[in-house]
């Protein structure tokens, strides 16, 4: 058998398997945010097991998820920093919150173990500024009178690409100091006074990880992948506050989802007892009126089958997953605005 | 210019071929002209594969300059002169390359700073003063190092060298010279894991087989009669390479240099993994810092509108910023030439 009988054969095959195969299985992409990256990564496999159909995500960061949606490469967009009615309505796109998780501040201190250090929006705040230098300041000696910490400089570490986790972050941050706000403000990327730049959640945890003495901020399932030290928060009502999924569901549970536009929600700094300040939801963003009608179905399938059934894989991870009554909201938006073929 | 003629590289075959062509029932002028043909078209071949090359570089200035646009506009010349860089103003963000060009600046030069003493050393090592048997695994060694991907070094200064620069060479810096004045500033505390100084040697170690390779190579060429007949008139070893090797050699030591320096200046993934990626400018070498390349990288995906402009921006800088390099190696080159052969 010559080369060019063999090219043919394999033409000919490559006929008549491929349209049977793209018949059966088909691939959802979507490109976005990292912050959810885990727990759609554990939906997808559970889905391709039960459906044969995959999910093919990058997580590029939110800003590049927005960027190939409006490009269209892609069948959605993920994103933690929601877009306002006004950004959607220009695009055509619709906007649904997924799922909701919690940002932690992670530290690397010789001999300190996760919740022992507690920690108050303010003097993070002076921390990112650049303002409290060294772990012994007496802020922090306030906040933590029987800890021993070292006399050392802190490293602060940050993100270095545009993030919906830094958009959350920065926004609580801007919150409780006014400092914050009138020198740094919020955004998916800001001009950080001091500190190192690391490239996602993963690459902050690695150099939080790495870097003695230095404080982080991550997505809460990557400070738990990573064994990472975190600290607890004093939140709105001034209650002390570990991050735990009891307590992401109550700052999550203090949102109203109903009144607002587009499912425009930052959850960051909600009111309650018992609530986590630092909560965000991650968005999906998805044309109303889809190029490939197919795959914007079976994207909308793959999204009712995580709300109904990847509940308990997302709080396993940690994740909050939405409120049935939410759910019911998100999927009479997509029968309304969502045009199928 | 037309087609240089067909000729054959020495007068004997010519003679030889001419001979059997006479005695071969073939029309001459026939295998002439088709000679002739496959020689133009082998020069038009090579000709147009030349000229892609400047199509393909003026393409890429022409759409930087397109892509940088509208930050031209934005920022005018200030945008070389503006240490902020703050993309989450709104409307309009301010933004400015000073910070990325100090620390591309900073790093190339204390990079080669380390790499072309060590070098160059190694390379009279290997070519003056190593025994043979040791010559050829060393020049591999070298050589390999040069193969490795930049990603590599930059986990290996990440998780390696970092720790241990941090740990125990900086503070060493930063006793030693508290209280100097501009030394006191230049290697001001606190120690850092990502910062200018742990990039600069993560660089160095980086461009050293360029520097090394092309040294030994070119140390190599010179005549054994001028080392031989330095050597006969008494000089040390130090003495030849000094009086002979070197000035013999200078052209090619400095090519080399030079396109290390053209690595180190444009060098991305190691040095965004090991520099920090801030913009401040504090003047301690061992505070974090970033580099053009590596702003584009970590900020590009997620950058739209006037800052993603102005990262295209940073990158013609770049481009500007290496070729001045480049060309001021070649004057400089030129001027050294002339002053040897006057």
């Amino acid at each position: 058998m010559d080369l060019s009988t063999i090219f043919r054969a394999a033409c000919v095959a490559a006929l008549t398997i491929l349209p049977s195969v793209s018949a059966q299985a088909v691939d959802i992409t979507g490109a976005g945010a990292t912050f959810p990256f885990p727990v759609y990564s554990k939906w997808a496999d559970a889905y391709k097991t039960q459906t044969g159909n995959g999910l093919n995500y990058q997580s590029i960061g939110s800003g590049a998820g927005i960027k190939q949606i409006q490009a269209k490469t892609v069948t959605f967009g993920a994103s933690d920093a929601p877009l306002t009615a006004a950004q959607l309505s220009k695009d055509g796109l619709a906007q649904w919150p997924m799922v909701m998780g919690a940002i932690v501040a992670v530290v690397n201190i010789e001999g300190l173990k996760s919740n022992e250090l507690v920690l108050d929006g303010r003097v993070l705040a002076d921390i990112y500024l650049g303002a409290i230098k060294k772990w012994d300041d007496a802020a922090i000696k306030k906040l933590n009178p029987d800890l021993k910490l070292p006399s050392a400089a802190i490293t602060v570490v940050r993100r270095s690409d545009g993030s919906g986790t830094t958009f959350n972050f920065t926004d609580y941050l801007a919150k409780v100091s006014a400092d914050w706000k009138s020198k740094v403000g919020s955004g998916t990327a800001v001009e950080w006074p001091v500190g190192v730049g690391a490239k996602g959640n993963e690459g902050v945890a690695g150099n939080v990880a790495q870097t003695k003495n230095s404080i982080g901020y991550v997505e809460y399932a990557y400070a738990k992948q990573n064994n990472l030290t975190y600290a607890a928060l004093v939140n709105a009502a001034g209650k002390t506050i570990k991050p735990t999924i009891t307590s992401f569901q109550a700052a999550a549970a203090n949102a109203d989802w109903a009144n607002a536009p587009g499912f425009y929600q930052i959850l960051t700094n909600q009111p309650g007892e018992a609530s986590w300040p630092i909560t965000a939801a991650t968005f999906i963003l998805m044309y109303k009126q889809p190029v490939d009608a197919d795959a914007s179905n079976e994207a909308l399938k793959f999204f009712a089958w995580a709300y109904e059934q990847g509940g308990k894989m997302a709080e396993e991870l940690d994740y909050i997953p939405m409120p049935e009554s939410v759910v019911k909201l998100i999927k009479d938006s997509w029968a309304k605005d969502i045009a199928s073929k | 210019m037309s087609p240089s003629p067909f000729v054959f590289p020495c007068g004997a075959r010519l003679v030889n071929i001419e001979t059997r062509m006479k005695s071969l029932p073939v029309d001459r002028a026939r295998a002439l002209a088709a000679f002739r043909l496959g020689d133009a078209s082998f020069y038009w071949l090579t000709r147009i594969c030349a000229l892609v090359v400047l199509c393909i570089l003026g393409g890429i200035i022409l759409s930087l300059m397109i892509g940088a646009w509208p930050a031209i506009q934005t920022f005018g010349f200030d945008f070389l002169v503006t240490r902020r860089w703050a993309p989450q103003l709104e409307p309009t963000p301010v933004l400015g390359a000073l910070g990325p060009i100090y620390g591309t600046l900073v790093t190339s030069a204390l990079a080669m700073l380390v790499a072309v003493p060590v070098g160059i050393g190694i390379a009279i090592f290997l070519s003056e003063l190593c025994p043979p048997a040791l010559r050829r695994p060393v020049g591999i060694a070298i050589e390999l190092l040069a193969g490795i991907p930049s990603i590599i070094y930059g986990m290996w200064g990440f998780f390696v060298l970092a720790p241990f620069m941090t740990d125990h060479v900086q503070p060493l810096f930063i006793d030693l010279f508290d209280g100097v004045p501009v030394l006191g500033a230049i290697f001001a505390g606190p120690p850092s894991y990502l910062s200018l100084f742990n990039a600069s040697l993560v660089l160095a170690i980086m461009v050293l087989p360029f520097i090394t390779a092309i040294s030994r190579d070119v140390f190599m060429s010179v005549p054994p009669m001028l080392k031989e007949s330095a050597y006969g008139l008494g000089c040390t070893t130090w003495e030849v390479v000094r009086n002979v090797v070197i000035p013999y050699t200078r052209t090619g030591v400095i090519g080399g240099i030079m396109l290390a320096l053209g690595r180190a200046l444009g060098e991305t993934m190691a040095v965004t993994f090991i520099i920090g990626n801030s913009f401040q400018i504090s003047g301690s070498i061992f505070a974090p810092g970033t580099t053009i390349s590596a702003a584009i990288a970590s900020e590009f995906a997620e950058a739209s509108g006037v800052h993603q402009s102005a990262l295209i921006l940073l990158g013609l800088l770049l481009f500007v910023l290496t070729f001045i390099v480049l060309a001021s190696a070649r004057l400089m080159l030129a001027r050294l030439e002339r002053k040897a052969g006057a």
